[in-house]
C-alpha cells in the first residue's frame, strides 16, 4: 500500500520514551541524516501492549486503531513503529479489523464513544523501522551514504519474538526473494551488511528472550538470555544488533545478572541496529544514544573506530 | 539458581563439546533429545505425546500438537525448525569433521534454548517437579541471605 516512504507517521510507543530512549535518538538521527521526515502520531496512546491484552484483546485492537485512525486523519497511510511490541500490536489490529466483525463492532462502538473516527481496514500500514530503512533507503544507497563502514565489526542479528510472529499478521513476508522471511528474518541482516558489517550465523535469531517475565520471573529470563549471549559469542559475534527495546533492556539487564548471581561473564556487546547504523553514517556514539546504553560498549566501537 | 533449573541432565549433557565421532548420530541424538523436551510438556498438560512426524521429523508434529490451544508455544516454533535444519547441516556436512562439529554446538545450544523455553513455561504453569524446588532459592536469594548473590541486587 505504502508508496514514498520518505515522510511517514511515526509511533514511538511508550517504551522509546523510556527504558528505549536510544533507541528513539537513534531512530531519529538515522531518519534526519538520510533525508527521510518522521511526522509523529499526534496525542498517540499505548498500543495495548500485554497488559489490557491480557484483560481484554479487543479492548487492545482498539487501543491501537485508535493510533491508527489518528495517522490517517493526520494524512498518512503508513505508520513506523520502531518497537517490536507496538509493530506487533498495531499489525494484529489491522488483522483482527479485516477478520473479525467483533472487534469491528468494538471498535466502532469505544470510537463513537471517544468521539473519534473509528479506523477501518486497509487504510494505513504499519511497518517496523528496519521496513522503512529497507524501503526506503535500500541497501544500495545505504552503502553509498556510509562514511564510516562497519567492516570487520561482527554481529549477531537478534530480531526477537514478535517481529514476525504470528505469522497470519504478517501478510506481506514470506512472499518469497526480496520478501522478509518469518523463520530466518534477513532484513536487518541486510542494512548492517550495507553498512559494512560482518554478520555472523546466528540460529537464535527469532529465540524467546524470556522479556515477559524479565522482572517476574528474572531466573527463566537470565537462563535463556545468557544462551542467547553465550551462542552469540561462539558463533563468533562481538555486537548483537536489536530491533525491539523489550528485548534490548533485557539482553543489557540479564547480561550483568548472570555475571552476578550465575558468575557467567559474557563480553559481546548490545546496540540497537540504528545505532550502528548510525555511526556507519557518520553519526557519534553520543548522538545516536551509546552512552544511555547500560552496558559500555566503547571500547569495541573505539577498536574499529566507531563512535 | 543452577540446582532448580529444568531439565538438568540434559543442560548438564550439553555442557560436553561434541566428541569427533558420529556426527550425524549425534545430531540425530540432540533431536530426540528435543523431543524429550517437548513430550515432557505434553504429558505435563495430559497429552499423549504423538509418534507421527511432520515434513519428515517428529519434533515439528510434537511442537504442532504442543501449540494446538495454546499460541504462546509458537515461541519455540523456530527453534525447534532449527534444530532440524542444522540436523540436516551436519547430515550434509558429515565428512568434514571441523565442519560437522561446529554446527553440532549450535545445534546443542539451540537445544538447550528450547529446553530453558519450555522449562521456563512449565515453572510459571506450576507443572514439573522443578518449580516447586526453585522456591526455596528464590527466597533466599529476596532474603540475601549468604551465598545468595541475587540479595545484592
Amino acid at each position: 500500500m505504502a508508496g514514498d516512504l520518505k515522510k511517514v507517521a511515526y509511533y514511538p510507543g511508550c517504551v522509546l520514551e523510556g527504558t528505549g530512549h536510544a533507541y528513539n535518538r537513534s531512530t531519529k538521527e538515522v531518519g534526519k541524516v538520510l533525508g527521510l521526515d518522521l511526522v509523529e502520531v499526534k496525542n498517540w496512546n499505548c498500543c495495548g501492549a500485554m497488559e489490557v491484552k491480557n484483560t481484554d484483546p479487543k479492548l487492545q485492537t482498539y487501543l491501537s486503531a485508535r493510533n491508527l485512525s489518528i495517522a490517517q486523519g493526520m494524512g498518512f497511510d503508513t505508520v513506523m513503529a520502531p518497537c517490536n511490541g507496538c509493530y506487533h500490536n498495531l499489525k494484529k489490529a489491522e488483522y483482527d479489523l479485516k477478520n473479525d466483525p467483533a472487534s469491528v463492532e468494538m471498535n466502532e462502538r469505544v470510537s463513537t464513544k471517544a468521539g473519534h473516527p473509528a479506523y477501518r481496514a486497509g487504510k494505513v500500514e504499519t511497518i517496523h523501522a528496519i521496513d522503512w530503512l529497507k524501503r526506503a533507503v535500500g541497501e544500495e544507497e545505504l552503502a553509498r551514504r556510509v562514511t564510516n563502514s562497519l567492516k570487520g565489526l561482527k554481529v549477531a542479528n537478534y530480531y526477537g519474538c514478535m517481529y514476525t510472529r504470528p505469522r497470519h499478521i504478517f501478510p506481506e513476508k514470506d512472499k518469497g526473494p526480496g520478501s522478509e522471511s518469518t523463520l530466518r528474518p534477513h532484513f536487518m541482516d541486510d542494512l548492517l551488511a550495507a553498512a559494512g558489517a560482518e554478520n555472523v550465523e546466528y540460529p537464535l535469531k527469532t529465540a524467546c528472550c524470556g522479556g515477559a517475565h524479565a522482572l517476574s520471573d528474572c531466573d527463566t529470563s537470565t537462563t535463556l538470555v545468557l544462551n542467547l549471549l553465550e551462542t552469540a559469542e561462539a558463533c563468533g559475534a562481538e555486537v548483537i544488533a536489536t530491533n525491539c527495546p523489550t528485548c534490548h533492556t533485557g539482553l543489557e539487564m540479564h547480561q550483568v545478572r548472570a555475571d552476578k548471581v550465575l558468575g557467567r561473564k559474557t563480553r559481546v556487546r548490545i546496540l540497537y541496529f540504528t545505532q550502528l547504523i548510525g555511526m556507519a553514517l557518520g553519526l557519534s556514539a553520543r548522538k545516536v544514544g551509546v552512552p544511555e546504553n547500560m552496558s559500555d560498549p566503547s571500547d569495541v566501537l573505539q577498536a574499529k573506530g566507531l563512535g | 539458581m543452577t540446582a532448580a533449573m529444568p531439565f538438568p541432565a540434559l543442560l548438564a549433557r550439553l555442557d560436553r563439546a561434541p566428541r569427533a565421532d558420529r556426527p550425524l548420530a549425534q545430531a540425530d541424538a540432540l533431536l530426540a533429545e528435543a523431543e524429550t523436551v517437548l513430550a515432557t510438556w505434553l504429558r505435563a498438560h495430559g497429552k499423549r505425546p504423538t509418534r507421527a512426524a511432520v515434513e519428515g521429523f517428529r519434533l515439528l508434529a510434537l511442537h504442532r500438537q504442543g501449540a494446538r490451544g495454546d499460541p504462546s508455544f509458537n515461541a519455540c516454533r523456530e527453534t525447534c525448525r532449527e534444530l532440524v535444519y542444522l540436523r540436516n547441516v551436519v547430515a550434509q556436512r558429515r565428512d568434514d569433521a571441523t565442519e560437522a562439529g561446529r554446527v553440532l554446538r549450535l545445534q546443542a545450544m539451540v537445544l538447550r534454548h528450547l529446553a530453558l523455553f519450555v522449562g521456563g513455561k512449565l515453572e510459571n504453569a506450576r507443572l514439573g517437579e522443578f518449580c516447586c524446588a526453585s522456591r526455596p532459592l528464590r527466597a533466599q536469594e529476596t532474603e540475601g541471605r549468604p551465598g545468595a548473590a541475587g540479595g545484592q541486587d
